[in-house]
């Protein structure tokens, strides 16, 4: 419990210091007041606007105003959509978060079960192979990956969508593109962890008292060897949430990075600033949640 | 950037690719289920019309929306459309005849009412509806009858048929009453020949019927495609593959390298057609960015002559652009093309710049947003005669603000008239001492405003005239060319594009 209160007390510290940040370069970067005035407004308009928002109180002020407001969900009213920021994101959301389910899903089922083969046999044929999908995922632009599979399996082959978000088809060639990128990182980890703990004596001395392979391997090695991967599984998810801006914009999927992505060319502030609030909760709660899901599976964590 | 550019280069490649492995036409959706699916990069900020300023949401409100009147794009003649005709009684007053017996896609009845509340409505600035320049001449509208209404504006405005053929659609009162904006943007509703059985703005999709109780005497014609689909695709080279795989039926503003490609597919067109779109070099000639070179005439003439805008058109434009002189496109009324010229002369340019007294040149900055190739080719013309250049390459509201700022030397932007076919849409928006004018120039502004409120025909092309030959002579603008898209379709649709940007996909039909 101790240890379950001091990650939760340190994850709210995080956020309230992204908060912070969040807000402050948010306002330093560009007139709000300008921005909502709209297009053609005169100077008396902008100063009206500014004084009818409270742009004009001292930033902390504004700060603990926005704050308090942003605990409630509201998180102020898209200049461009004219619709609440809340609203927006909770629509746009769940299109990035299944994109970037999908893609860790694809990641993890193809980099585990690589990073263990590869491990079985170290610098086998098998090993090399995998490290040259490693390399390959890790070299090739996402962009230049997702272009090649529109061409072959959209324009050429015609088996899947190319744009939208209507069917889970849509998703299939958006969550490779993203998740390709990702294997090599988790395959590499899966693979060194599996190498040495399969050196180590508890999974000699089990082989020796006569347990199936089968059992040592997945029930003995891989459920130490994967505890860093866990780790890396949530920072990756993390960066596939933020970084699927490219596939969004190439498959047309119109999900919350893309949404940050043109709300930063529009100068809508209060969606990007939304957008980087929530995507940043995002990421420190799947950080809690691994370091939760490691001390479960490593009980010395939680004596540390 | 990098990026973006990497993109194009990858896209070029896998596109040929693509082009030279496509398989024979399949059975694509288009004709085959009577559903014309068309795609545009921007997303909507509104479905509302008023409430939106992109060209995506102009394409869509003229599917959904009818106005009182219609400009015919081929003779350029006012047609009646919901108002069955309409008479002048002063220069600020029009009455207007309505037709009987047409009804809203939620089958509410349209009369005078309708027509006065969207117009009252729209021209009341508490409202803030997004281009008041589209509304501010309406001082207001009364209802005369049940089938008329009277206009009046608040002063002279000839082009005012324009507007109300144009940019102001006609909204049901009751509905619009009712919903507000935020309604109507979720589920607009209007006359027109389509109507909306689906939006989506998460995906920035809408999905359009026919109308089939659209009344038959409108000028527009009965639309002869069964569904239309709005598709936002953000990114263009994904328009491109989707137009491959057949996912699409219709897209425009194709790149100049990707139509040889595109068209040698064998179930696709494509097409070039010109727009109303100029681009123009605009420059600080009041010095409001500092007391630079740019307040001597014969610095912006040396500008002028020391580009090479017909190399440019001819070299780097879709086919169909051309180089312009005056500041505004040639079809608008109001609009000629008798003004100072200004050939390409790097000589006389670097006579121009030493008599100014900048024998050894002279350093600026060029604030753009788009075309940054064409912007380079300008610069690079510019550094041949001693004028060096810097780019300064932002987005298109941050380039817009640094110029109503007062903090721009030089710009490159581009304008599109809201496809109002008369220069007050243009000329006047930019020289008539607002944020947006650069020269400042008070004789300028007078004959603009004479030429905007004249109730004569006459009057008005003679004082434009006089505007527009100063602007020319004393080069506070440098007009460079108009734009050209290519247009890429099914070959199963028949297609005509149009000059003022908007496609008119109710006039279209399968072969």
């Amino acid at each position: 419990m101790g240890y379950f209160l001091k990650r939760l007390g340190l994850a709210l510290l995080v956020a309230l210091v992204v908060s912070v940040i969040s807000f402050g370069a948010l306002r330093i970067s560009g007139d709000i007041a300008t921005a909502i005035a709209g297009e053609g407004a005169s100077s008396e308009d902008i100063e009206f606007t500014r004084k009818q928002h409270g742009l004009d109180r001292p930033l902390p002020i504004q700060y603990l105003d926005w704050l308090s407001h942003a605990l409630q969900g509201d998180l102020g009213t898209s200049l461009y959509f004219r619709v609440p920021v809340a609203e927006l994101i909770g629509d746009r959301l769940p299109i990035s978060l299944a994109l970037g389910c999908l893609a860790l899903i694809f990641a993890v089922s193809l980099a585990v079960p690589l990073g263990v083969v590869a491990a079985l046999k170290p610098n086998s044929i098998v090993d090399r192979l995998a490290l040259w999908l490693a390399v390959v995922g890790q070299a090739m632009p996402t962009f230049w990956f997702a272009l090649l599979m529109i061409v072959v399996f959209g324009a050429w082959l015609r088996w899947l969508p190319i744009s939208g978000n209507e069917s889970w088809k849509n998703f299939i060639m958006p969550a490779i593109a993203l998740g390709y990128y990702a294997t090599p990182a988790i395959m590499r980890l899966t693979r060194a962890g599996m190498i040495e703990v399969l050196g180590l004596d508890y999974i000699r001395t089990a082989r020796a008292m006569g347990l199936r392979s089968g059992t040592v391997l997945f029930k003995h090695a891989l459920r130490n060897a994967v505890i860093p991967v866990v780790s890396l599984t949530a920072v990756q998810f993390g960066f596939m949430l933020g970084g699927s801006i490219v596939i969004e914009s190439i498959f047309s999927l119109h999900g919350a990075g893309h949404l940050a992505w043109i709300s930063i060319s529009r100068s809508d502030l209060p969606v990007v600033q939304g957008v980087v609030l929530v995507l940043a909760l995002i990421y420190i709660l799947l950080t809690l949640l691994a370091d939760l899901l490691n001390a479960w599976l490593d009980p010395r964590l939680r004596i540390e | 950037m990098l990026v973006s550019k990497l993109k194009f280069i990858a896209f070029g490649s896998v596109a040929m690719l693509a082009a030279g492995l496509a398989p024979g036409p399949q059975a694509f959706a288009g004709k085959g289920d009577d559903t014309l699916t068309y795609a545009v990069q921007l997303e909507l900020e509104s479905l509302d019309a008023y409430f939106n300023t992109s060209r995506p949401g102009l394409i869509l409100s003229r599917s959904i929306w009818d106005q009182l009147l219609y400009r015919d794009p081929k003779t350029g003649a006012y047609l009646p459309a919901l108002a069955e005709s309409f008479t002048w009684v002063d220069a600020v007053t029009i009455d207007m005849t309505l037709r009987r017996g047409i009804a809203f896609h939620n089958g509410e009845a349209f009369d005078a009412d309708d027509v006065v509340y969207t117009l009252n409505w729209v021209s009341d600035p508490a409202n803030k509806v997004k281009n008041q320049r589209n509304v501010n001449w309406i001082k207001n509208v009364e209802k005369t009858g049940d089938f008329s209404v009277r206009i009046h504006l608040k002063d002279p405005f000839p082009a005012a048929l324009e507007f109300l053929a144009g940019p102001l659609p006609i909204y049901p009162n009751e509905y619009y009453a009712k919903v507000g904006p935020d309604g109507m943007s979720r589920m607009p509703i209007g006359t027109g020949p389509y109507k909306v059985e689906k939006a989506d703005p998460t995906t920035g999709t809408v999905v359009m019927v026919r109308n089939e109780n659209y009344f038959p005497a409108s000028p527009r014609g009965k639309p002869k495609i069964g569904r239309l689909v709005h598709k936002t695709i953000t990114d263009k080279d994904t328009i491109v593959a989707e137009l491959i795989s057949g996912g699409i039926d219709w897209a425009w503003k194709i790149s100049p390298d990707q139509v040889a490609n595109i068209g040698a597919l064998p179930h696709l067109s494509v097409i070039g057609g010109e727009t109303m779109r100029i681009a123009y070099l605009g420059m600080d000639a009041a010095g409001r960015s500092g007391d630079g070179p740019l307040k001597d005439a014969r610095v912006r003439q040396a500008i002028a002559h020391a580009i090479n805008r017909q190399s440019i058109v001819d070299n780097l434009m879709s086919e169909g652009s051309r180089v312009v002189h005056a500041v505004c496109f040639p079809s608008q009324f109001g609009c000629t093309d008798d003004v100072t010229k200004y050939g390409y002369d790097p000589a006389k340019a670097r006579a121009l710049l030493a008599e100014a007294g900048y024998p050894k040149g002279i350093s600026l900055t060029l604030d753009a947003y788009r075309n940054r190739d064409l912007a380079e080719a300008m610069l690079a013309d510019l550094a041949a005669v001693g004028i060096k250049t810097s780019l300064n390459y932002t987005k298109y509201a941050a380039t817009r603000d640094k110029v109503r700022a007062g903090k721009s030397q030089m710009y490159f932007m581009t304008w599109g008239s809201y496809s109002v076919h008369d220069v007050s849409a243009i000329t006047s928006h930019f020289f008539k001492l607002s944020d947006d004018d650069t020269a400042k120039d008070t004789q300028v502004s007078a004959w603009l405003e004479e030429g905007d409120t004249s109730p004569t025909p006459s009057v008005r092309l003679s004082a434009y005239a006089k505007a527009l030959k100063r602007i020319a002579e004393q080069a506070y603008w440098l007009p460079l060319w108009s734009y050209s898209y290519f247009y890429a379709f099914s070959k199963d649709l028949d297609f005509v594009p149009s000059a003022d940007e908007i496609p008119r996909f109710y006039s279209s039909r399968w072969k």
